[in-house]
């Protein structure tokens, strides 16, 4: 599963290289993101800006990254393109997670 | 008008062939296609590929593109995982008609009905819940609903038949 991961002192950013998160590549998602986020600081992006297609599966994917972070973590998502952003409001799904419009955006107020 | 069956004259037999029927040129078959495909999960990806590129060629426009491709996204799916759930995949066709108003697809496959022989409500699953209860799932009926303007399930004998439809004169919802 193609998740880059970037690590600055407090902020890990996992970002998925593929293009579509769907039924065909879910389970695997879910399974990698655990691995990606076990260990590492307690904040965690996701970076979806290379994502262009998020069906249901995929979305309960990234919900299940959510639920199943270690306790006292918690997991932002960054970049998310027009039609993922879409999926994410119909489902009301934008009110579970706080929702940046590039991963530069935290990434310079970590820094600063 | 007489019931009794008479042969047609043999001249006019012969007419009847040779000249193509009016109405074929009056009620011409909406521009369309058709797919068969088994409704195995590892088609799913190449028959959406392929069902997108048949809609782009009769000129579905962009801002319709990406609503038709997840509602195709999630029925081929539900076929795929509900419908031929603990069988071998069977075989799905995939049957679409488009007007510069109107996008009909059908889809026909022969797995299990949907329960109750019904259309699953399309709520959308509640999100107002703590983390631990946020819900992983449900959400395909109810992106399916919420983004066709009209919906059709039929069972008769063996099949199910599915049949969405898209009114292309006003934008796609917007989200």
């Amino acid at each position: 599963m193609p998740l880059q991961q970037t690590q600055t002192d407090d902020i890990k950013i996992i970002t998925v290289n593929l293009p579509r998160i769907d039924a065909a590549v879910a389970i695997q998602f879910k399974d990698s993101m655990r691995e990606a986020t076990e260990t590492g600081p307690d904040h965690i992006v996701l970076d979806l800006s290379n994502v262009s297609f998020v069906d249901s599966s995929g979305l309960g994917a990234i919900v299940a990254s959510k639920k199943q972070l270690p306790s006292g973590k918690k997991i932002d998502l960054a970049g998310l393109t027009p039609d993922v952003a879409k999926v994410f409001r119909l489902t009301r799904m934008d009110s579970v997670f706080r929702i940046y419009a590039h991963v530069s955006d935290l990434a310079s107020r970590a820094a600063g | 008008m007489s019931l009794i069956w008479r042969p047609v004259p043999l001249a006019k037999r012969r007419a009847r062939r040779m000249d193509p029927p009016q109405t074929v040129a009056t009620s011409r078959p909406f521009p369309g296609f058709t797919l068969h495909f088994s409704g195995a999960a590892t088609d799913v990806p190449p028959v959406l590929r392929q069902a997108l590129s048949k809609l782009d060629t009769l000129g579905l426009a962009a801002d319709w593109r990406s609503t038709v491709e997840l509602v195709l996204a999630e029925t081929l799916n539900n076929i795929a995982e509900h419908a031929y759930a603990g069988q071998p995949p069977g075989p799905v066709t995939l049957t679409a008609r488009m007007t510069p108003e109107r996008l009909c697809v059908i889809l026909r496959d022969q797995g299990c009905p949907l329960p109750g022989q019904k259309l699953p409500e399309g709520r959308a699953p509640n999100t107002d819940v703590p983390c631990a209860s946020l819900p992983e799932g449900g959400f395909g009926w109810f992106l399916i609903h919420d983004l066709t303007t009209a919906l059709h399930y039929r069972r008769t004998d063996q099949e199910n038949r599915l049949q969405l439809e898209f009114d292309l004169t006003a934008p796609p919802k917007p989200g």
